[in-house]
C-alpha cells in the first residue's frame, strides 16, 4: 500500500464507532497541552506576587522576587510549544507582524507582549533598579557592564527617585492583575470559544482556567521557594509555607467548585453531547480525569491542607507534607490541561464514536521536546537569580 | 515648585520608542513581498500550496477508461462511492496505465471497514454485516460485485 496513506490505515484500525475523516489524527498533540500549563503558571505566580504588593500580605515577602522571576522565566519559554507544534519556526514571527482583528491567536500574540513588555519586565525593573545601581558600583568587569545595560544607565538612586521606582510598582503590579487575569483567561477562551466542541464550549472554561492557572502557580512558587531555601542551605520559614498553603488552600476550593458546577451543569441539562462525553470521562479520561486530576491532584491535596490548616505536626513533617502537595497540584492542573486539550479531540463531532491518540516521543510534537520546554524555563530562572539574587537586594526603608 | 520627572522615567520611554522604532523597521522588512496582494495572507503561498505532488486523480479521470465501470456503478448503491475511496489514490496509474499502479483489494476484513456492524452507525444509511455470521470463509466479492453490490454473481 502507499505509504503515504498506509499511517491513516494504522490509526483507522485503533479508531472506535463511527468517526468523520478529519477526525482520525489529532491535530493538537502533547504541545498544546503544555502550552497552557506553563502559561498557567506564569499568571499564578504573577497573582501570588501582586498578593504582596498589593494587597500587602507581607508574610509573602520572601516570595516576592521569586514568584516575579519564575513568571518571568516561564513565560519567556510560553510560546515555544505552539511555535514548534506548528513545525514552521522561521515563519512563526509572521503572526505578530500581520495581525489580524479577526485571529484569536494574533490578538494573543499582543495579550502576551503586553503581559511580558508593559507588566512583567517592568515591574521587575522597577523592583531591581535600585540594587542594580548598588551592584553596578560594587562589581568589576563584565558584570559591572552588565548591570549597568540593565539599569539604562539611571544611576540616581535618591531616595526621591527610589520613591518613585515603588510607586511605579505599585501602579505596574495594580495593571497587572487584570492583564494576568487576561493572559489566561484568553487561554481559556480560545477553548471555550469553540462552539462545534461540547468537551470546551462553554463560558466557564476562561474562569476555571484562571483558577486552575492560581493553583498551579501557587504551587510552583511554593516548590521553588522550598527548593531555593534549600539550596542557599537556609530555614524554610514555616510562616511563610503556611501562608502560601493557605491561599493555596482557598484557590484550590475555588476551582474545585468551578469545575464541579460545570460538570454538574453538563450532568443536569444532559443535551445531545452528553451520552459520548460519558463515555469518554469513564473511558478514555479515566486515568487521567478521576484520578490524576481529580484523587490525585484535588481530593488528597485538599485533604492534606484542611489536615495542614488544623493539626500542627512537626515541622518537618509539615515541610514534607507541603513539598508533596505541591507536586500533586501540579500533576492535577497537568491532567486538566491534558484532559481538556486531549479529551476534547478523542471523540467524534458525530457523537457515534472515538478516535485514538499515541504520544510520540521524538520530532517537533513528541514528548521530549515537550519535556524540553518545560524544563528550560527552570534553567532560565536558575539563571535569572543568579542575575538578580532577590536575597541581596538592597534593603529599603518601610513607607511610613 | 518645579514639577518633578524622576530620571528613570524618560529613559524607559526612550528604550520603549527605540524598541517599538526597531519593531517598526523590522517588520517593514519581514512583511513577506507578496502579503495582501489578494487579501490578509501571502500570496505566494497560493503557489507553496500547489507544489505538492499530486496523489489522487479524481473519478472523471478514471472514467476517460473505465466507462463499463461508471456505467454498473451508477446503477446501484455504490454510485456516491468515488473510485479511489477503495482503489487508492490513483494519479500513479493514470499516467502509466499498469495495474501494479493501482490497489485492488479484495478481502472480508476490507469490505467491513465500512460494513462491518457498528452501533454508532446508522442502519438505514449503510448495510452493516456480522462478519462471523455472514458466509463465513468466503470473500464477499465471490456473490457481490463491488461495483454494483446488488447484482449478485451466480
Amino acid at each position: 500500500m502507499d505509504p503515504h496513506y498506509q499511517h491513516l490505515y494504522d490509526i483507522l484500525a485503533h479508531s472506535q464507532g463511527y468517526i468523520f475523516p478529519n477526525e482520525i489524527e489529532l491535530q493538537w498533540g502533547i504541545l498544546i497541552v503544555v502550552y497552557p500549563f506553563i502559561t498557567g503558571l506564569v499568571a499564578g505566580a504573577f497573582i501570588l506576587a501582586s498578593l504582596e504588593r498589593v494587597f500587602k500580605v507581607r508574610i509573602l515577602q520572601p516570595t516576592y522576587q521569586i514568584a516575579l522571576l519564575t513568571a518571568l522565566s516561564f513565560l519567556l519559554v510560553a510560546t515555544m510549544p505552539l511555535i514548534s507544534h506548528l513545525s514552521q519556526p522561521q515563519r512563526a514571527y509572521e503572526i505578530m507582524i500581520t495581525p489580524h482583528s479577526s485571529s484569536a491567536m494574533a490578538i494573543f500574540g499582543f495579550v502576551y507582549l503586553w503581559y511580558l513588555m508593559v507588566v512583567l519586565l517592568l515591574e521587575i525593573w522597577f523592583d531591581y533598579r535600585h540594587s542594580m545601581v548598588v551592584w553596578a558600583n560594587e562589581k568589576k568587569g563584565i558584570m559591572k557592564w552588565v548591570y549597568r545595560i540593565l539599569t539604562l544607565g539611571v544611576s540616581d538612586i535618591s531616595p526621591r527617585t527610589v520613591r518613585w521606582d515603588r510607586k511605579m510598582g505599585y501602579i505596574i503590579t495594580v495593571v497587572g492583575i487584570p492583564s494576568a487575569f487576561i493572559l489566561h483567561g484568553y487561554v481559556g477562551f480560545i477553548f471555550g470559544s469553540i462552539k462545534a466542541n461540547p468537551w470546551w464550549s462553554t463560558p466557564l472554561m476562561p474562569i476555571i482556567f484562571l483558577f486552575s492557572a492560581m493553583v498551579s502557580g501557587i504551587a510552583l512558587v511554593m516548590i521553588v521557594y522550598m527548593v531555593i531555601t534549600y539550596f542557599r542551605k537556609k530555614v524554610i520559614d514555616l510562616d511563610v509555607l503556611d501562608s502560601i498553603g493557605k491561599y493555596l488552600f482557598f484557590v484550590l476550593i475555588l476551582d474545585f467548585t468551578l469545575e464541579g458546577l460545570d460538570q454538574i451543569h453538563r450532568i443536569y441539562v444532559a443535551e445531545e453531547s452528553f451520552e459520548i462525553i460519558k463515555l469518554l470521562v469513564s473511558g478514555k479520561l479515566y486515568l487521567t480525569l478521576f484520578i490524576a486530576q481529580g484523587l490525585v491532584g484535588t481530593i488528597i491535596p485538599l485533604i492534606t491542607l484542611v489536615f495542614l490548616q488544623f493539626y500542627k505536626h512537626k515541622i518537618r513533617v509539615r515541610k514534607t507534607m507541603y513539598f508533596i502537595v505541591s507536586i500533586l497540584v501540579l500533576i492535577g492542573v497537568y491532567s486538566m490541561r491534558w484532559n481538556v486539550v486531549i479529551g476534547g479531540q478523542l471523540f467524534s463531532k458525530s457523537f457515534s464514536g472515538f478516535t485514538s491518540f499515541k504520544v510520540g516521543l521524538i520530532g517537533l510534537d513528541g514528548t521530549l521536546m515537550a519535556a524540553f520546554w518545560l524544563i528550560l524555563p527552570i534553567g532560565i530562572l536558575a539563571f535569572l537569580l543568579w542575575l538578580l539574587p532577590p536575597w541581596r537586594m538592597v534593603k529599603e526603608e518601610e513607607e511610613i | 515648585m518645579k514639577f518633578y520627572v524622576p530620571p528613570q522615567i524618560p529613559r524607559l520611554a526612550l528604550a520603549f520608542a527605540i524598541f517599538i522604532t526597531l519593531f517598526l523597521v523590522l517588520r517593514h522588512f519581514l512583511v513577506p513581498d507578496t502579503f495582501g496582494k489578494y487579501g490578509h495572507y501571502r500570496a505566494a503561498s497560493l503557489i507553496d500550496n500547489a507544489q505538492p505532488e499530486i496523489h489522487y486523480a479524481g473519478q472523471q479521470a478514471c472514467f476517460k477508461c473505465h466507462q463499463d465501470i461508471e456505467d454498473k456503478k451508477a446503477q446501484d448503491v455504490h454510485s456516491e462511492i468515488h473510485c479511489e475511496t477503495c482503489h487508492g489514490p490513483g494519479e500513479k496509474h493514470v499516467v502509466s496505465s499498469k495495474v501494479e499502479d493501482i490497489l485492488k483489494p479484495s478481502g472480508r476484513e476490507f469490505c467491513g471497514s465500512c460494513h462491518i456492524i457498528n452501533a454508532g452507525k446508522q442502519k438505514s444509511a449503510i448495510n452493516q454485516i456480522d462478519l462471523n455470521k455472514h458466509n463465513v470463509g468466503k470473500n464477499c466479492i465471490e456473490c457481490h460485485n463491488p461495483h454494483q453490490p446488488w447484482e449478485m454473481k451466480k
